[in-house]
Order: structure tokens, then C-alpha cells, then sequence
């Protein structure tokens, strides 16, 4: 049984933060099948297509039939742990510093042996369900968890550091006008949160659903607004020492493509709320959050954002949206890259049109704003890196792996 | 597929062991310690550079090198080449190539060599490079290196066999007792059991006293065959049998044995004689539990009576079952690939009469093992060799 992580204290400003560091990354090319997995919280392995054999580690050929059909399948998660073992002087520094570090040998139900990290309620003989996480370093891991709930769970040591669990950490949220930003708020207090920042542009303008935030145990209400870029480096001076995890709730939806709007003013604005709304936050607040993350229980963890699947594929009726989103994707990646040394996740949360005032005219199904707030935090707890909410973005997901072609032409509607 | 018949190593010795005494950190390359290797065995053997016309390598640490190299770099002209990237089974695989080379008249006198140094990264950088599955699959986890993969087999014989860290310690005492009468040993101290149990955990249940100190080192036999050897006057060791077996058991889900008891009756109806017929046994000890799975697996106790043999048996030099008589891996330090070789170069010393204050007496029929390479979850590389002095 795991004894509770406790708040941390008050940091002393007199004493040296702890760099990152980050567990070996080499991995080969096959192997990032487990990456993908890992970013989605899928559980995958390598099954033979000619003879239905699991196998890992990765490989090139079955080792039951040498046929090379090995395609990446979800697989049984359960398995039994044959041996653990704890190493106590690692030779690579991440391990170093965070020994005594605890692994252990998993035979699959459905056949390879995985060497992975374990969780501290994991016992010799007994079920393990298995995950695969992405470790600091953005790399994927085997992780063995017990097979049934244990009290605690989530606080152990070793899990901790494969997730951004909003418990006991402190949140910026950069727009709290919009609903998603306020069911956001919400959620991450529910999950724990120490303190959750809420950005609001020009706080002197009322707005619905201020009543929630202003006064509440736990929120603080700072002036933000993302385009601005004094506004946004003015915040970070404030309070950038103490964002533990990042939720870019910055949104900016008009419907239009290219040939019925006039000039480029609304896609000016597009791009400086969503765009260049990224950018000003990622330079004002990535640094610090680069720098700390190894700094204790509150840690820096994750950068979340939350992007249209239509960033995947156009969407004509929201062509101009849909290129913005596109553009703050790829960015995305760049801060990943960026943030990899801190051990910063940085999360995409890809939604179908919300249920909000700028998709009123869009006919359901459509996603209700608390449901992406809980997928933020169900992502930050399970450690994830690419998260589909709701049925539209799930759809947009599969449609665009089956044929990008039939999505492009079918979304011309 | 059952196996054919093989064709005897008539007339096949080995001559000229030579071991360049450790270092635990060298400033000097690898190629710098096979280069005196190499020296050492010409001027042992009394013969020029340009007689050897075989040569066999294997370090972990000579970088971009493969033998190739080393010809040019030694100024070796040869008709017969091989690099073995086996790990601790790489001396036994180089005698059975070199063996058969010289048995076919494709060379006449075969070096084979084994050296490797070790700066204050090497082991380090090692461990990150061992291989594909090792950088996919272990590393990651814990970096706990070869220590980390081993406590997990070691932890699975102790439970399954009910193995005790009191057995596993008599090997590693043993063989310290041995180690003290060998100056090239770097383990200088006794150890008792006392301080063996006492020593700190690196990965549960392995202890500092099971894991061997990484150096610099080199090792080096001749393998020629007899007429070869009595033109030059060189007393060579007879070789009677060998085996050799890559990632055997797979399906054990983990591992409790290794490919020597797959083959063990081969290797002593080849040689023609029973295992309690051996002077002296040197095992592959990378760590004592490894030993202890070698006693059962080659042939001196059942499956699951290694510790049950250990308690039963004086393992030192005068002893009754002479075992790891230079003191090992365990006690002389592991010079990478030449590790492999140590045994089987120490063994080679017992039957020529040569290893001085190590010397078992009488020593004339003995055994050397090697394993090697834990890619994954297990050593997938053993081998084993049988030889014998000239008087037998």
C-alpha cells in the first residue's frame, strides 16, 4: 500500500532547483509503434498477421514464423509478474537520482515477456495490467500497475513520473470567458489542483459564468490575454515560477473559408488569438516551465492544447478556423520537441465542434464543454499525448488513417 | 533435427596462454592491450609475427575496428580472419572456429585474442550500446544494466529452487581464496561470508560481492595443430570436445538454465570421459547464480542441487572440486570480451602445468565454459570446451 503524497511545502527560494534530466531515449525506429500507442493510451504489441503470435520487444519478423507482417494490435493487458528486482546504483543520471528505482519481468497472458516499471503495489505471482506511458525523456515505457484498484494509486512514485496528475499542482488557464475554460477550471480543482490561475482578458468586462470563478478557494483570476504579447510576459513575470501545468483554452471561432469572406481582418484575428496567442504564451511561459521539470512533488508537467480535429483535415465551412488550428498543430510539435528536455508533456486535445455560441448553427453530435474538461484531466492523470473527445473527432481520426482522399471530399459538404 | 556426428579434434592443441594482468581503469585503447596480447604470444611461443596466418578477435571497446583492422595495425598478414562479438562465450566460439581451421590445413597457427580497455565511461557507454532489444527494451528501465537483467533471473532461481544468498556466497568466497594466490588478481582482500552478506544491494537480490569489477585486460591462446606445435617445441593442450548453443529454451519463460544442458551429453561423450573425471572446472562467472546454474547444467549435480553442491564441495585450488582457480571474473575483474577467456586461458596454464601459485596439482583433463550476451531477458550464448594436458 502507498502512503499519500503530502502537499508540498512552500518553496525556498534560497535553494538551487533541481534540474531535469531525462532516461535514455534511444530507441529504434520499429519501436516508436509503442510511442504511438503510448500518446494515445492504447495498449498495442506487434501480432504476426500470417500466424497471430505476439511478440515484443519490437521486431522485424515473427519469431514464430519469420513472416514479416507484424502490425501493431491492441492486445490482452493482463499479465503475471515473475520477478521484480530494485536498482539501487543505476549507471545513467535520471535513474541515479531517482533510486531506488523497482522493475520487474511480466509474462502476457498473450505470450512476450515485458520488462517494465512498476508500480509499488506490484507483487510477485500476482496480475498486472500493463500501459504503455511516455517516460520524461517522450519515450515509451512498459508499465505495470496491480490489476485491481489499491488506495492511493495514483500517488506512487514511479507512476507519478510517467503522468501530469493535476493533484497537488498549480494550473494556468489562459481564458477563463469561455465555457470550456470554466468547466476546465472546474475539473482541475475537483482532480486536485492546488491553485488554478484563470487568464481573463480586460477582467473589467463582465462575462457569463464569472460568478463561478472570482472569490473561489483555489482560483485566482489574472488578467490575460493571449494576443497581447505585454500582457501575456507581464502574467509570466507574475506568476510563471509557479505554472505546473499549462491548459491553453484560447479559442477564436469564426465559420468562413476563403472566397465569401472579404480581406484578411477576420483571419488576422484567427491567427493572433490562436497562433500568435500560442507563441506569446509558449515564450513567456516554456522557459521556466523547461527549467522545472524535476522540481519536486509540483513539478512541472504538461503543456495541453486544445485544437479542432479539424486542424487534421480542413473543414471548408470553417476553412480559415481549421487552417489556424493546423497551424497551432504543428507548433505543437515544435514546443514538444522544445519542452523534451524539462520532461514537459505537451498534450493535444482534438474535439469536434463544441457545444458553444460560435457552432450554433453546426447540427449535433456535438461536444458538450464539460466533457472536454474531464478528458484534459483523464489525459494529464494517465500521462497521454494525443486525445480525441467525442464522436466526431474520433470519426475525423479513423476517416483520415482509412483515406485522406474520400475525408477531403466528403468534408466539402 | 537431431544432431550428426562430428568429427573429432584429432590433432588440434592449444599453446602459449598468455594473460596481460588487469587494469581497473586504462587511459590506453583496446588496440593497445590486443597489440601486447599479441606480442606476448609470439614471444611466448618463440615464433615471428609472420607465422601467424589465423587470427581471431574479439573486444567490446576497439570502436569502429572489426579484425580487419587489426591486421593492417599489427602488421599481421593472414589467410584466415574472424571477429566474435559473443560476449563470455567468445573464447570458446574463437577455439572451436581456430580449431577447425587449423584441422582443414585453412591456416596452421590461429591467435586468438581477446582484449578490451576501460576508460571511466566505457562500462557506462556499454550498457547504452549492448543491443537492439537492450536499447528498445531494458535499458530504459531502471538502467540497471547487465546487474538488473541478472537480479531478475537470479531472483527467479532463488525462489524457484529455494537458493539461498549463503550458497550463492560460497562461489564468491571460494574464488576470492583462489584469487589471493594470483598476483594479476585486482581483489586483494579476503572476503568471508560474513562481509559478502553484509555488502550493499546494487539490484536486489545482487549484491556488490555477486557483480565483477569492470577493466582493462587482454587474453590470448594459439591453436595449431600437434605436428605444428612439436616443430616449434610448444607443449600444447589437447582439445577433446566442444559445444556451443545460441538462445536455446526460449519457451522457458524464464531462465534457469542455459544451452549447456542441451548439449552436455555431447560434450562429454565427444571428449570420452564423465565429469567426475575433471581436475578442475573453470565457469563463465559473470555472477556467482550464472556459476551455480553451470554446475547443474553441465553435467556435476541435477536441476535445482547447485546449491545443495556448493555446500557439499571445497570449490578452491586445493580443493576437492577446483573451481574458477585464478579466482575468476568474480576476483580478477572482467576485461569485457576478455573475460571470456579467462577460464579457459587459466584452464589451458592448469593442464600445461604452467599456472604457477594457482596451479592445481596433477591437473590434466579440464573444462571451460562461457555464456554470453544477454540481449533481453536471458544470456542467449553458451559454450563449453573439454582439453587436456600432453601427458594424457
Amino acid at each position: 500500500m502507498i502512503d499519500p503524497i503530502q502537499p508540498p511545502r512552500r518553496k525556498n527560494p534560497l535553494l538551487r532547483t533541481r534540474l531535469p534530466t531525462s532516461p535514455p531515449k534511444p530507441r529504434s525506429r520499429t519501436s516508436h509503434g509503442f510511442t504511438r500507442a503510448a500518446a494515445e493510451g492504447r495498449f498495442m504489441l506487434q501480432r504476426c498477421d500470417a500466424c497471430a503470435t505476439f511478440c515484443y520487444p519490437a521486431r522485424e519478423a515473427c519469431p514464430s514464423c519469420l513472416s514479416s507482417s507484424l502490425a501493431f494490435t491492441d492486445a490482452p493487458r493482463r499479465g503475471t509478474l515473475l520477478a521484480e528486482t530494485t536498482a539501487r546504483v543505476p549507471s545513467d543520471l535520471y535513474f541515479r537520482e531517482r533510486a531506488p528505482w523497482r522493475v520487474g519481468l511480466v509474462k502476457m497472458d498473450c505470450g512476450p515477456l515485458i520488462v517494465a516499471h512498476l508500480h509499488a503495489d506490484c507483487k510477485e505471482d500476482a496480475a498486472v495490467h500493463m500501459s504503455f506511458q511516455l517516460d520524461k525523456g517522450g519515450q515509451a515505457v512498459a508499465f505495470a500497475r496491480p490489476d485491481e484498484e489499491t488506495p492511493n494509486m495514483a500517488d506512487d512514485r514511479q507512476w507519478r513520473e510517467m503522468t501530469a496528475d493535476p493533484k497537488f499542482r498549480r494550473v494556468l488557464v489562459t481564458n477563463g470567458r469561455s465555457v470550456v475554460g470554466q468547466e476546465t477550471v472546474a475539473a482541475l480543482r475537483a482532480a486536485g489542483a492546488k491553485t488554478v490561475f484563470v487568464g481573463v482578458a480586460e477582467p473589467w468586462r463582465p462575462f457569463a459564468g464569472e460568478r463561478q470563478l472570482s472569490g473561489q478557494e483555489g482560483i485566482e483570476i489574472v488578467p490575460l490575454d493571449a494576443a497581447d504579447e505585454k500582457s501575456v510576459t507581464d502574467l509570466a513575470a507574475d506568476i510563471g515560477g509557479k505554472v505546473d501545468i499549462l491548459v491553453n483554452t484560447t479559442e477564436y471561432v469564426r465559420a468562413g473559408g476563403l472566397l465569401d469572406r472579404k480581406g484578411t481582418s477576420i483571419a488576422r484575428d484567427e491567427i493572433d488569438q490562436a497562433y500568435l496567442g500560442f507563441i506569446n504564451l509558449a515564450q513567456a511561459f516554456g522557459p521556466a516551465m523547461r527549467m522545472r521539470g524535476a522540481d519536486g512533488v509540483n513539478n512541472c508537467a504538461a503543456w495541453v492544447n486544445i485544437l479542432s480535429v479539424y486542424a487534421l483535415a480542413n473543414w471548408p465551412a470553417f476553412g480559415a478556423y481549421s487552417a489556424s488550428q493546423a497551424a497551432c498543430l504543428s507548433l505543437s510539435h515544435c514546443l514538444r520537441a522544445e519542452l523534451r528536455p524539462g520532461g514537459v508533456k505537451v498534450m493535444n486535445l482534438f474535439t469536434g465542434p463544441t457545444d458553444t455560441e460560435w457552432f450554433q448553427t453546426v447540427p449535433p453530435p456535438k461536444v458538450a464543454p464539460r466533457a472536454v474538461a474531464q478528458a484534459i484531466v483523464a489525459a494529464l492523470r494517465n500521462g497521454l499525448e494525443e486525445i480525441y473527445v467525442g464522436d466526431v473527432a474520433e470519426e475525423i481520426r479513423l476517416r483520415l488513417a482509412a483515406n485522406p482522399k474520400a475525408l477531403e471530399r466528403e468534408l466539402d459538404r | 533435427m537431431k544432431n550428426s556426428l562430428r568429427i573429432p579434434y584429432d590433432g588440434v592443441v592449444m599453446a602459449a596462454p598468455v594473460t596481460i594482468p588487469y587494469r581497473r581503469y586504462s587511459i590506453d585503447s583496446a588496440q593497445w592491450w590486443i597489440g601486447r596480447a599479441l606480442g606476448a604470444l609470439v614471444a611466448q611461443a618463440g615464433i615471428k609475427p609472420s607465422d601467424i596466418d589465423g587470427l581471431c578477435v574479439s573486444s567490446f571497446t576497439m570502436g569502429p575496428d572489426s579484425g580487419i583492422g587489426l591486421t593492417q595495425h599489427f602488421g599481421l598478414c593472414v589467410r584466415w580472419l574472424d571477429s566474435i562479438p559473443l560476449g563470455g562465450a567468445s573464447a570458446i566460439a574463437a577455439l572451436r572456429r581456430a580449431a577447425r581451421a587449423v584441422q582443414a590445413h585453412d591456416a596452421d597457427i590461429v591467435a586468438c585474442v581477446a582484449g578490451d580497455t576501460n576508460h571511466v565511461d566505457s562500462f557506462r557507454l556499454t550498457l547504452e550500446n549492448f543491443s537492439r532489444f537492450n536499447q528498445d527494451a531494458v535499458y530504459p528501465y531502471g538502467a540497471g544494466g547487465a546487474n538488473s537483467s541478472f537480479a531478475l533471473i537470479a531472483r527467479n532461481y532463488m525462489r524457484t529452487f529455494g537458493v539461498t544468498r549463503e550458497d550463492l556466497g560460497r562461489i564468491a568466497v571460494s574464488q576470492r581464496a583462489n584469487a589471493l594466490r594470483n598476483p594479476n588478481a585486482l581483489m586483494k582482500a579476503t572476503l568471508t561470508i560474513e562481509q559478502y552478506l553484509a555488502a550493499r544491494p546494487i539490484s536486489d537480490p545482487i549484491h556488490l560481492f555477486d557483480c565483477v569489477m569492470p577493466c582493462a585486460g587482454a587474453e590470448a591462446f594459439l591453436v595449431m595443430r600437434d605436428e605444428t606445435a612439436a616443430s616449434l617445441g610448444l607443449a600444447g593442450a589437447r582439445l577433446l570436445s566442444t559445444i556451443e548453443r545460441h538462445n536455446a529454451f526460449a519457451e522457458d519463460p524464464m531462465q534457469v538454465r542455459g544451452g549447456w544442458a542441451m548439449d552436455v551429453g555431447e560434450l562429454y561423450a565427444m571428449a570420452g570421459v564423465k565429469p567426475d573425471e575433471l581436475d578442475f572446472v573453470q565457469t563463465y562467472d559473470d555472477y556467482p547464480v550464472i556459476t551455480m546454474m553451470q554446475f547443474e547444467d553441465l553435467g556435476f549435480c541435477g536441476k535445482g542441487e547447485g546449491a545443495a553442491f556448493v555446500r557439499q564441495h571445497d570449490l578452491t585450488i586445493d580443493g576437492d572440486f577446483p573451481h574458477n582457480t585464478s579466482g575468476g571474473q568474480l576476483s580478477v575483474g572482467q576485461a569485457g570480451a576478455a573475460g571470456a577467456y579467462l577460464g579457459l586461458v587459466e584452464g589451458l596454464r592448469q593442464v600445461l602445468g604452467t599456472a604457477g601459485s594457482t596451479q592445481v596439482k596433477d591437473a590434466n583433463l579440464g573444462l571451460a565454459s562461457g555464456f554470453g550476451m544477454i540481449n533481453y531477458d536471458r544470456g542467449l550464448a553458451s559454450g563449453a570446451a573439454i582439453f587436456a594436458g600432453p601427458s594424457r
